[in-house]
């Protein structure tokens, strides 16, 4: 583990006039790092990610990425071009809906292969069993490879999804409600798969999600936001054992038993 | 000998936003050290804040007043104030930790969630798997449910999946909160000898026992938390 | 052709065509750049070559000899037709013949006949965005072309061999322009694109529906992307052209009668009747022994005759309206 962090996060806010998007964020990431930002609808979680992973431009505040080079790059000040290029190599985005994610006419294979050809690779052999490799570790079975996922289950294009992004060692990825709108069962098997390959592969990830079991399994650190501020933070298991802000006790008192 | 832990003034009470902001003080004061070699023993009655103490000392419940100081990696740490970073840090290599209960993970086997701290640590994944199976087995855990994930193993049973992860690794500092609750006799000795053989491995030990057998075997010295409790600081 | 001032030179208003000028010359500034234009209304529908008129009528001059052809035929429908219309509203010699033409304006052929410096080739484009099949929007394949993301384009071949076991696009095969864009080389069929790379001919790419134009200088590197396991590779034939017996051209096949008669014959009407009029090439020889092979199961009647290239059925058959 190195002494300085993948990306660092200052005061980051976005406003949508007099909206607030999210309001003055800061903090630091590190490798392997996964960091939980939890919230209801409307409090700024995805505005957040959005603005992390440049989707969207901050009102103010920077960030900065440590490139593989071990250079600190600031996200804002990049080019598009620069931009667009970590994103399909360094970084990972998961979809809460995996169309937003997938090429969803083109072949499992393909949405796969897709970000291999775009860093250069031209063998077609070597793109296709890396495809197969990939397919394995996300469970899905080698004889879909060939199947768009149009004719995949909520289940399947969300784990296609994960292998789609994570094919080229990403050392950053973002989550957006990865599990959301999943049976129990399966987002307990895509749950224990992110876990798996977040720590097989040493990945930082931040994930939002409103469900903090969620949170639970997959982070060690979390955010809680309300009305686009964060209103705590700290080590999950600390943040949710022993919660402090008025809002994280009521979201924790808020849970339903089992 | 040396001490790897020393706690000073700490205070705890949680705010309950909920119920008007009402404030319940739970222990303040708190103040001891425990000594490598040795096995220290929390003592009081239920309510009197012994599993407090230990959740904080492991960085689970933040700290109030006070400071936890923590030999880690050749220099020294406060608990109470360090980042959520550092205390990951700490609990990776310098406190294990021994929970009530077992928090299970979806489709994980008995043998990787014992295996898996070891795995943290840097350790390759068959020689943990091999260290997890010998605990296992003196623990007394049927080898057909090794492969199994224990979300659906008997309360005894999950105890001792916990109390062999907790074991597995040679964290400085073992905290156990009521390791030998749901065990059998046969079990609970097994873990006064565990218990014994870290001791004789140098390891700082703090735990819960509410059974009096375990206590008298394995406690070099008790602490009485009622000691610790609020009132007695204002009185 | 004796109303020849009724209309502008060559149809176009002068601004248009000093307009049209512009972007052709930022289309040569910028390999494979397509730059939008403002297509006007041509006296025919969209479909039938109204990006290339509107280029040819933008750079051909009294001095010019155009040669039109469509699918490689001189004497179809539209070729004729557009020669005609240069006839009438440039008075513009025009030509069959590929080697003294100075503008040949083509639909999905590259005549077979090497071109040379001087000559200029203009396309007629339905689709110029080699993307656009697997990226509906407009905004996005422009940036993809500005930033040179083009894994997307591999990802279609790849689909082609995971599905076919080899690439089996024919046609409109994308290309890399001198080691930057990719370009549509229009629905010619990948038997032409060699003739593209480093080509002594202008060429000049006109979508009049989708108001693009583009352009590859002559001597420009234009390389048909592949996989390294799946390199590129051109249609073969395995025989001769039943007419002229030439090898190593492009065929069409050719629709007899109504019970599987059929024969294949060079799709460049010109080079097949240079070759069977030339006294020095194995003419009528050659033809006997290749046509006979070619047709021996189909034709109770006589020989095929070079009357067949003026019956223009199959062509309007095989014409896709885009």
């Amino acid at each position: 583990m190195t002494d300085e962090p993948l990306l660092r996060v200052s005061a980051l806010s976005k406003f949508y006039g007099s909206r607030v998007g999210c309001d003055n964020v800061s903090f630091d990431l590190w490798p392997g790092e996964v960091l939980a930002v939890v919230g209801e609808s409307g409090s700024g979680k995805t505005t957040l990610l959005n603005c992390l992973s440049t989707r969207l431009l901050p009102s103010s505040g920077t960030a900065s990425y440590r490139m593989r080079d071990g250079q600190f790059r600031e996200l804002y000040r990049m080019s598009e071009a620069e931009r667009r290029f970590l994103m399909r190599t360094d970084w990972g985005f998961v979809h809460q809906n995996p169309a937003d994610g997938l090429r969803m006419t083109v072949s499992a294979g393909a949405n796969v292969g897709e970000r291999l050809m775009a860093v250069g690779d031209r063998h077609y052999g070597k793109i296709r069993a890396t495809a197969v490799d990939w397919l394995s570790r996300v469970e899905i079975d080698e004889d879909r490879i060939d199947d768009e996922p149009r004719a995949f289950s909520g289940g399947m294009r969300q784990r296609l999804q994960i292998a789609r992004n994570l094919v080229t060692g990403p050392r950053l990825v973002f989550m957006d409600e990865p599990t959301g709108g999943l049976d129990v069962s399966v987002q307990a098997r895509l749950l224990d798969l992110l876990r798996g390959l977040v720590t097989d592969l040493g990945l930082a990830a931040i994930v939002v999600t409103h469900d903090l079991a969620v949170a639970r399994l997959l982070s060690q650190r979390m955010m809680v936001m309300k009305d686009g501020r964060v209103v705590e933070s700290g080590l999950t298991d600390r943040v949710l054992d022993d919660p402090r802000a008025p809002y994280t006790q009521l979201l924790v008192s808020s849970i339903l038993q089992v | 000998m040396p001490t790897p832990l020393v706690v000073s003034d700490v205070a705890k009470s949680f705010t309950m936003h909920l119920r008007d902001g009402i404030k319940l003080p739970v222990i303040a004061g708190v103040s001891f050290s425990i000594r490598a070699g040795e096995c220290t023993v929390l003592g009081g009655p239920s309510g009197a804040g012994k599993s407090s103490i230990l959740k904080m000392l492991y960085g689970n419940y933040a700290v109030d007043e006070g400071q936890i100081i923590v030999t880690h990696d050749d220099g020294l740490i406060d608990l109470a104030t360090a980042s959520p970073r550092t205390v990951l840090a700490v609990r990776r290599q310098t406190i294990g930790y021994v929970s009530q209960f077992l928090r299970t993970v979806p489709r994980v086997s008995a043998l990787d969630v014992v295996a898996e701290p070891l795995v943290e640590r840097g350790e390759d994944r068959e020689i943990a798997r091999g260290k997890a199976r010998a605990l296992l087995a003196q623990l007394n855990l049927p080898e057909k449910l090794w492969a199994l994930p224990p979300a659906t193993f008997s309360g005894g049973e999950q105890q001792r999946v916990n109390i062999a992860r907790g074991f597995i690794t040679e964290h400085p500092i073992l905290l156990l909160d009521e390791p030998t609750a749901s065990l059998d006799a046969r079990n609970r000795d097994v873990v006064i000898e565990l218990i014994a053989a870290k001791k004789a491995a140098g390891v700082a030990l703090l735990g819960i026992f509410h059974d009096h057998d375990v206590r008298e075997a394995v406690a070099d010295r008790i602490i009485d938390v009622t000691a610790f409790a609020p009132g007695k600081i204002a009185a | 052709m004796t109303d020849i001032a009724t209309y502008n030179f060559a149809y176009l208003d002068e601004q248009t065509k000093r307009m049209i000028r512009r972007a052709i010359l930022k289309g040569i500034a910028i390999p494979d750049y397509q730059v939008p234009f403002a297509s006007r209304e041509m006296p025919m529908p969209y479909g039938w070559g109204t990006g290339g008129v509107q280029v040819t009528a933008s750079i051909i001059g009294p001095d010019d000899v155009l040669k039109v052809i469509d699918q490689g035929a001189d004497d179809t429908t539209n070729a004729v037709s557009i020669r005609a219309f240069f006839k009438k509203v440039a008075n513009v010699a025009v030509t069959t013949d590929t080697a003294s033409a100075t503008i040949i304006q083509t639909r999905h052929r590259i005549p077979e006949h090497p071109l040379k410096t001087g000559q200029v080739l203009v396309y007629q484009v339905p689709i110029p965005e080699p993307l656009r099949f697997l990226e509906p929007r407009e905004t996005e394949t422009r940036k993809m072309h500005a930033l040179e993301e083009y894994g997307l384009m591999h990802v279609k071949l790849y689909e082609d061999i995971a599905k076919h076991g080899r690439i089996a696009t024919t046609y409109a095969y994308p290309v890399k322009v001198e080691g930057r864009y990719v370009m549509d080389p229009s629905p010619t069929p990948k038997f032409d694109n060699p003739k593209m790379h480093r080509s002594p001919a202008l060429q000049l790419f006109g979508a009049g529906r989708e108001k693009r134009i583009y352009a590859v200088p002559p001597f420009t590197e234009v390389v048909s992307l592949d996989f390294e396991d799946h390199p590129f590779e051109v249609q073969t034939f395995d025989q001769p052209c039943a007419l002229c017996a030439a090898e190593n051209v492009y065929l069409d096949e050719v629709i007899l009668d109504d019970h599987g008669g059929h024969m294949f014959v060079c799709s460049d009407t010109d080079h097949c009747e240079k070759r069977r009029n030339a006294p020095t090439s194995p003419l009528w020889g050659g033809r006997a022994e290749g046509a006979g092979g070619g047709l021996d199961q189909s034709t109770p009647h006589s020989t095929p005759t070079p009357a067949l290239r003026a019956d223009p059925p199959h062509k309007e058959e095989g014409k896709e309206k885009q």
